[in-house]
């Protein structure tokens, strides 16, 4: 229960409890209803009641009274169990899930939505999922995505290891949209695949009949059958139900806070579209297909690494506090071609002679750092400085983490960054990878 | 009709569009628009899993169907809130505060949180797949001459999408009106005649105007709530005509009637409807009838001891079998065939005589045939039988829509209880008694109440403060007068009555502003114009808007003649008279006030003239 306070005590000293039917009695009203709980940022004066009509209202405590009519039910949360057929005509696809709900359950008597997690709650809530793969599906830990950590993508790289194993013929991995190209990143680089392993998430919540969770998670089953045995997010192509588009791990980026069609491919276009249950390949694109790769795992990472965004009037001092905390190595959201006002130089110089990497990346996401055009550009090479070419910053931290997992070494680590280890950058920038 | 008797029982629920200059969650403004639109995005509906239950492939297929949509979007008038692809913004507080203006009106208790919710409805109307619904206030009244009326609740919710039109398996909406806030105000089902859901719905209808809500047709849709004790409920979309609330209401009860009574009939004759659905191409090879000729397929089912009762009439015009097609017409074909109307459509007598042979119809046995695709016969014949077997239990509880001559036609069953769950991306909201009373203690003044206080305080006549209060405008006469020292009665006749007539007239009385009133009426103050021309003058100025009012007058001639012009007139005609005047004394006033009035109508006040004749004549004897 999540009264507070007042609320708390209102409700302990009439014995009520959550939904049990009560009337609350006013001086000139009263509301007889089901007794709701509340959200929890919600204040302590009011209690949430569920008319007969189906609407909530919140009620003041203050001069009031209250009478139990009726105890509830505990309310029944999620599907009844039921066996899932296994069809072994058909590929087995692992299905994991981090907390990004593709499917969800609603108890309209409370208005409770629970989350969908296992394979039945999946396959009852997307029954078409029966026609394309038997499924596995697991619950690897419920985190909002702004809560993810490094360390949860190792576990979820050793969690795809296991099941790809196991003999699994592709990965789908439910994920929340915020840090999801992180995620597909970290991935990337810890894995070498022989199968395809898809993430996938909604912008609309699957509670509601237009959510975009079903047909990102129908075409995440076909993607992860298909022969692209790449890390990949597959998300809505649009704005309209119509395709997905499937996108490279490391060269992708959310880009809209709230529309369906915000992951895109930057500086690259998307590895394929899947549209009417159909892959279609992007002619263009050489990947690396089912069975080319031996499963190799490398999870080791460097979980110090900071992040700085470059403006005018930056102070040196953020760099400074870095090196002064321990950080291991830092990447630069710089300036255009990758500036940052000449102040932080000496810094650099600093974190270089303590052989702390630091990796210059633009905040303008499209194009490539090149940091020999102007003087400031060339100072900041001088200071040791080592370009991110034209990979997201986000890609970079990720790569940062994940070279410093391989190397302490500032050479090392700079090699390590212009290797291209899961294409995640291109030598060659493309007249049509713009704003697209 | 005895309604008491036949326990007839009617309750109201009215949508009225809110004239709030935002929608309810987004900045858009809640105007409709008629461009082309910008962007066509299409997306599906999912029926969530709870509604549902179990894995049902066959079921989600079905539910499946016909979701799919096309909305129109566009860049000035609608955002990414209506077209589900933005979270909505916070609560509107004006609309808020028209709602709790409303339920004040209407003696109602405002609930101290309001809650948004989102109510299921996945026919496409909202992107979202849900509407957004609050309740503002609960257990108010009305007093009525019939009785108190109770208003149970007065939510505060989004309007839906205008749907375009329906093709290759889209329904097209336009978003323009999605998101518009609505008032939804719900009464008790405890009326019992139809002149008192008349007077109820007009007096909601005269608060509802009160208050600042949208005006014109669309803006207001009235649903009614219908039963009779032997009957079903039954809820009667979009009533636009108070005036034919009566007659919808009357049919409404005789559909039931004759539907109970068919009811008996068909229980007498142990009724029964056959499962089989037989197809009949083999028997229509060589039809003449176009219909049939140019479908894929003929099918048919039996009704056993129906015949005569399908064509039975239940509302004029419409019979037992027209409520059977419009089952089937939801399945896509245009109509049915049913034997009770046969020989028609170029279906010959010999045709239903082979009919009736090949599907063993006996005396009191009929059939219904559709033709049309395979899929869509079938499926609109399952229809028809469904209907027929609702027919053996009597009234439908369904919910109809209302035609323009009365009658009620099929839209869909009755909705089941509200699947509704909070709406998480907006706060919950409190409605502190700082926010109502401020709004308690200013609200508007009632029609009634106004009708009376104008009567007193301008001297009017009842019937011109009764009509200034339904033309709504009693405002506009006071905002003149406040601000004009002239006479308030032919103010308030021009605005009462010339004005529909010049309408009526074709002029577009809407071109005409507070300061067009001012100028007219200023002149009459003035002395000069007459009462007369006060029309004409109006009429003049719908013409020429951007026109000083004074020009008008002057370059009509309507302007009045100064006491000296009118005086040298009034002089000359006397003159002309003089003998007359020396014969009759003040026995002349009655004709040279004739002579002079004609020559001076509209030019000179009479009461002005009638002085000037006096003073003339007395002059000369």
């Amino acid at each position: 229960m999540s009264y507070k306070q007042n609320a708390k005590e209102f409700i302990e000293n009439y014995n009520l409890g959550i939904g049990d039917k009560i009337k609350l009695n006013k001086e000139d009203i009263s509301y007889t209803g089901i007794l709701l709980d509340r959200p929890e940022d919600a204040d302590d004066g009011y209690l949430v009641l569920k008319l007969s009509s189906g609407y909530n209202i919140g009620v003041a405590i203050e001069n009031t009274t209250a009478e139990l009519i009726e105890k509830g039910e505990k309310p029944k949360i999620g599907f009844d169990k039921t066996e899932i057929p296994k069809d072994d005509s058909k590929q087995n696809i692992s299905i994991v899930s981090t907390g990004g709900t593709v499917s969800s359950v609603i108890d309209y008597r409370t208005g409770a939505v629970h989350p969908a997690f296992t394979a039945s709650d999946l396959v009852k809530a997307n029954p078409e999922l029966l026609d394309y793969a038997n499924y596995n599906v697991k619950a690897l830990y419920n985190i909002l995505s702004e809560n993810m950590k490094p360390e949860y993508w190792v576990k979820a790289a050793e969690e795809i290891a296991n099941d790809i194993s196991e003999g699994t013929d592709g990965v789908v991995i439910a994920h929340g949209t915020d840090t999801m190209h992180y995620t597909s990143a970290a991935l990337s680089f810890m894995l070498k695949t022989p199968v395809p392993i898809i993430i996938t998430g909604a912008q609309r919540s699957s509670d509601r009949p237009s959510s975009d969770a079903n047909i990102n998670l129908i075409d995440s089953v076909i993607a992860a059958k298909s022969d692209i045995a790449e890390v990949c997010v597959c998300m809505h192509g649009s704005l309209n139900d119509k395709f997905t588009y499937l996108h490279k791990g490391t060269k992708v980026r959310k880009m809209h806070t709230s529309r369906r069609d915000t992951f895109r491919s930057i500086n690259a276009q998307p590895i394929a579209k899947i549209e009417d249950k159909k892959v279609n390949v992007n002619p263009e694109y050489n990947y690396t297909k089912r069975g080319e790769n031996d499963l190799e795992l490398n999870t080791a990472i460097e979980e110090k690494v900071g992040f700085i965004k470059s403006f005018p009037g930056i102070s040196e001092e953020y760099v400074e506090y870095h090196i002064d905390k321990g950080y291991k190595g830092l990447v630069i959201e710089g300036t255009g071609l990758g500036h940052v006002p000449n102040n932080l130089i000496d810094s650099f110089k600093r974190a270089q002679s303590e052989n702390i990497p630091v990796i210059m990346t633009s905040q303008c996401l499209y194009g490539r750092v090149n940091m020999n055009v102007y003087s400031t550009g060339r100072e900041i090479l001088d200071a040791g400085v080592i370009s991110g070419l034209d990979m997201t910053p986000e890609t970079t931290y990720v790569k940062l983490c994940w070279a410093l997992g391989q190397s302490d070494d500032y050479n090392k680590v700079k090699e390590i960054m212009h290797e291209n280890i899961a294409g995640e950058f291109s030598k060659k920038s493309s007249i049509k990878d713009f704003l697209n | 009709m005895d309604y008491e008797k036949l326990g007839l029982k009617m309750g109201l629920e009215i949508h009225q569009q809110l004239n709030s200059e935002h929608k309810l969650f987004c900045p858009c403004k809640t105007e409709l628009v008629d461009d082309d639109f910008d962007e066509l995005v299409q997306r599906k509906l999912r029926p969530t899993q709870s509604e549902l239950g179990e894995i049902d492939r066959a079921a989600l297929q079905e539910s499946l169907r016909g979701l799919n949509f096309k909305y129109e979007n566009f860049e000035k008038h609608t955002c990414l809130v209506e077209n589900d692809d933005e979270p909505p913004h916070s609560l509107n507080e004006e609309a808020l505060d028209i709602c709790i203006t409303i339920a004040c009106l209407m003696n109602m208790h405002i609930v101290d949180e309001f809650h948004t919710m989102r109510k299921q409805v996945i026919d496409g109307s909202n992107t979202g797949g849900f509407q957004r619904t609050g309740m503002v206030a609960t257990d108010g009244y009305l007093d009525t001459p019939y009785g108190r009326v109770i208003i149970e609740s007065l939510g505060l919710e989004e309007d839906a999408a205008r749907r375009v039109e329906t093709k290759d398996g889209f329904t097209e909406f336009r978003l323009d009106r999605l998101g518009i806030p609505l008032a939804e105000i719900t009464t008790d089902p405890s009326m019992h005649h139809p002149d008192q859901v008349r007077e109820v719905a007009y007096m909601l209808g005269q608060i509802l105007r009160s208050t600042n809500v949208k005006r014109g047709l669309g803006t207001i849709r009235q649903d009614l709530n219908i039963s009779i004790a032997e009957g079903a409920r039954v809820e009667i979309k979009g009533v636009q005509d108070l005036d034919l609330m009566a007659e919808i209401v009357n049919r409404e009860v005789t559909r039931q009637l004759e539907l109970i009574d068919i009811k008996k009939q068909l229980q007498e004759r142990n009724a029964e409807v056959l499962e089989e659905i037989h197809d009949l191409d083999e028997l229509f090879v060589e039809t003449e009838s176009k219909i049939l000729k140019s479908a894929e397929t003929i099918k048919a089912v039996v009704l056993k001891g129906f015949d005569g009762l399908i064509g039975r009439e239940v509302q004029p015009g419409r019979r037992f079998g027209t409520e059977i097609a419009s089952y089937a017409k939801k399945r896509g074909v245009s109509g049915i065939f049913h034997s009770d109307e046969l020989p028609a459509y170029g279906i010959t007598q010999e045709e239903v005589d082979k009919v009736s042979e090949y599907l063993e119809i006996g005396e009191d046995d009929a059939f219904i045939i559709v033709a049309h695709d395979e899929d869509i016969a079938v499926s609109a014949l399952e229809e028809v039988k469904r209907r027929a077997n609702l027919g053996l239990d009597g009234v439908v509880e369904e919910t109809r829509k209302a035609l323009d001559d009365g009658n009620t036609e099929y839209m869909r069953p009755l909705p089941t209880a509200n699947r509704m769950y909070l709406e998480t991306d907006i706060p919950l909201f409190k409605i502190t008694s700082e926010r109502v009373e401020p709004i308690a203690n200013n609200l508007p003044e009632l029609p009634d109440v106004k009708q009376e206080r104008i009567i007193k305080q301008y001297s009017l006549s009842e019937d011109l403060a009764t009509q200034l209060v339904k033309r709504q405008t009693a405002d506009t006469f006071e905002d003149i007068l406040k601000d004009v020292d002239v006479d308030a009665t032919p103010v308030a006749s021009l605005l009462a009555y010339d004005l529909r007539e010049i309408k009526r007239e074709g002029y577009d009385t809407n071109i005409l502003t507070l300061d067009h009133y001012k100028g007219i009426f200023t002149l009459l103050a003035d002395g000069k114009i007459a009462k007369d021309s006060v029309r004409k003058l109006t009429i003049e100025t719908i013409k020429n808007p951007d026109e000083d009012i004074s020009n008008i007058a002057e370059s009509n001639n309507l302007t009045m003649l100064s006491e000296e012009d009118v005086t040298k007139i009034i002089a000359d005609i006397i003159a002309n008279n003089e003998s007359m005047v020396k014969e009759r004394q003040m026995g002349a006033m009655g004709p040279l006030m004739g002579m002079s009035m004609k020559q001076l109508k509209g030019k000179a006040d009479g009461s002005l003239v009638n002085k000037i004749v006096r003073e003339e004549i007395q002059k000369l004897i």
